[in-house]
């Protein structure tokens, strides 16, 4: 949105916000509408300004800034906000009945009753939200095991699958939220036996049981910033490259890659950072031809050694 | 000038706010301190309202036209109704205001996440606090795809679009030119379903795979959703495929989790292995899962399962 787009919908909404609430401090305000107070402040003098045709004195936006509080008495009819547009209103539905349909959301009574109102003061606007769909995750049979450790601060007993070493493990775990991002519902918690905070994928979850104990994740335990998405690399990470052909170019779309260049022959060369080259080489074995490791090149050796002792069962 | 152009914008919609009547132009002109100060042109004053216009109907605002006089079908005059314009009265519970927070933080992304901070922000502005949403549970849906937005505004808008898409297997994208029905986030990524011109059929498009620009084609409003159309269903027929055949595999103890998990029989046989059953569509997609095991899982039948699996092994062997 250009400069003027943007800020019109933000007077047209600010003069009704501030109706509904004499003495506002406009710190909060300018926060709420996102932008700074200096910022604020010139929006508030240029409502001054404003109002009726004719301009007189009773004509205008009227409004008393007093030290670090604002009061505006006088909206020159713009008494509501405007409707909302039809992308305003898809989104808003759209998110809602995704979260309506959540299982195991504790607000679901709450998310439905909304859902109506907003449906109803979005009216035809809200029409094209039917073409949108979430399905957010199946449900996990363990989720509700998992809510109970939460809403209750117990300590967590999990059989968990770690999918990069095909292996069942068995943790205690310090509950810390459930989140569901990308279509997978995942616990965060702290993990006793990694010492560290983890994120175990619900599905992944064999067994959970709800121990005696209180939960009580370290004071060290923080939650992931997720607005980078689920996975962050780090630069202590083992650097693999691979060479990717058409058949294999999903990959670069699944994982976070570093680098990702046109190789030759319509081949991508990506560079990844993982923790853990396990699932590397499981990786490498599915893609056969479609995929081949450049580096590291104990990596390359393993996954050829690997497809070998594979390929002998298989007969000559 | 930017300050200035809102100034005038907002004198305007207060202004057609304010009449009952239709006004003509030229008392828009005069009730409108942006259009005379300056003294533009008739001419410069006529482009800068045209395009004053567009704004404010890009931006949701009801803008009516109608006739000035009842006899003559002369220059139109303008008004913005309140009901039209007006968002009607919300009042929302603590905890549904606390839902609403909630929903508001779902989209991750752009458009998405954008429109719903304005849309919040009307809503507050009606007099609602949104209250941070205090819930354990916080769902999030990215939209990174870059086909994502032109692909919402077509579903939106009911227009026809045409995109280069590279199929599963495929080198070279092909084009494509479909009639988009609706668009579906399942499991984490983004779908668009539509009928495709081309191949006369319904189809479902991965949008990481489209290639290129998204181009509109022809008019909006053109396409018609077929009634009862399940996007949904739709979506997850493609992306999760029923099995049509049943592959036995040999699995070391312990090991083949996701394959075990879905097994439908599992028996013992020798020290340390089991041989379980376990249905699938595709003998390429079913390799996929089976090679990564390695030595760990060994596809006894049938012979296209296994086939593909050693014609992975062989490759890496080969290499």
């Amino acid at each position: 949105m250009s400069g003027s787009q943007a800020h019109l919908p933000r007077l047209l909404a600010l003069v009704p916000y501030l109706l509904a609430r004499p003495g506002a401090h406009v710190a909060e305000v300018a926060e709420v509408f996102g932008v700074s107070e200096k910022r604020l402040r010139a929006d508030l003098d240029l409502l001054w300004v404003c109002g009726l045709p004719g301009h007189g004195p009773g004509d205008l936006i009227d409004l008393e800034l007093s030290g670090d509080t604002v009061t505006l008495f006088e909206p020159a009819g713009v008494t509501r906000p405007l409707r909302l547009t039809v992308d305003e209103a898809l989104a808003l539905v759209v998110a809602l009945r995704a979260l309506a349909e959540t299982p195991g959301l504790d607000e679901r009574d709450a998310v439905d009753r909304v859902l109506a109102k907003v449906e109803r003061v979005a009216g035809a606007a809200a029409r094209s939200a039917d073409r949108v769909e979430v399905a957010l995750a199946d449900e996990a049979a363990v989720l509700p095991v998992v809510q109970d450790a939460l809403d209750r601060g117990r300590l967590l007993h999990l059989s968990y699958h770690v999918a990069a070493r095909d292996e069942t493990t068995e943790r205690d775990v310090d509950p810390m939220r459930l989140l569901l991002v990308e279509g997978r519902s995942y616990l965060e918690a702290w993990c006793r036996r990694a010492e560290g905070v983890r994120l175990f994928r619900l599905d992944r979850v064999e067994g959970a049981q709800v121990l005696e104990a209180p939960a009580a994740p370290p004071a060290a335990a923080e939650q992931r910033d997720l607005s980078e998405g689920l996975f962050q690399p780090s630069p202590e990470h083992t650097l693999v490259t691979l060479a990717l052909r058409p058949g294999a170019h999903w990959v670069a779309d699944y994982h976070p890659c570093e680098t990702v260049e046109q190789g030759e022959d319509g081949e991508l060369v990506v560079g990844l950072r993982t923790p853990a080259t396990e699932w590397v080489r499981r990786l490498a074995l599915r893609l056969g031809a479609q995929g081949r490791v450049l580096a590291p090149a104990t990596l390359a050796t393993q996954v050829r050694d690997d497809a070998r002792a594979a390929l002998s069962a298989y007969g000559p | 000038m930017a300050a200035k152009k809102t100034e005038r914008l907002l004198n305007l919609v207060i202004c057609l706010l304010a009449t009952r009547r239709y006004l003509s132009v030229q008392e828009i002109r005069e009730a409108v301190p942006g259009y005379t100060e300056d003294g533009p042109t008739e001419e410069a004053f006529r482009r800068m309202f045209e395009r004053d216009k567009a704004e404010l109907r890009e931006l949701g605002i009801p803008l009516e036209t109608g006739s000035l006089t009842a006899a003559f079908d002369d220059e139109p005059g303008y008004r913005i109704a309140r009901r039209d314009y007006e968002l009607p009265e919300l009042v929302l519970e603590p905890d549904e205001a606390a839902a609403l927070g909630l929903a508001a933080r779902l989209w991750q992304s752009a458009p998405l996440a954008g429109a719903t901070g304005s849309a919040l922000l009307k809503i507050r502005a009606a007099g609602v606090d949104a209250p941070e949403a205090s819930g354990a549970l916080e769902p999030r849906v990215g939209a990174s795809e870059p086909a994502f937005e032109p692909c919402l505004q077509a579903v939106r808008d009911r227009q026809v679009v045409r995109f280069g898409y590279r199929a599963m297997g495929r080198t070279a994208p092909e084009d494509r030119e479909v009639e988009p029905w609706g668009v579906v986030s399942w499991r984490g990524r983004w779908y668009l379903v539509g009928h495709d011109r081309v191949r006369g059929q319904e189809r479902v498009f991965r949008l990481s795979r489209v290639v290129g620009t998204v181009a509109a084609v022809g008019e909006p409003g053109a396409v018609v959703v077929p009634d009862g159309v399940d996007l949904r269903a739709l979506v997850a027929r493609t992306a999760a495929d029923a099995p049509v055949t049943t592959a036995r595999v040999r699995l070391r103890a312990g090991a083949g989790w996701a394959l075990r998990r879905e097994a439908t029989a599992t028996t013992p046989d020798g020290e340390g292995w089991d041989v379980v059953e376990v249905g699938y569509s595709d003998p390429e997609r079913f390799a996929d899962r089976v090679t990564g095991y390695g030595a760990d899982a060994l596809v006894l039948s049938p012979q296209d399962a296994r086939d593909a699996v050693v014609r992975r092994l062989r490759a890496l062997v080969d290499a």
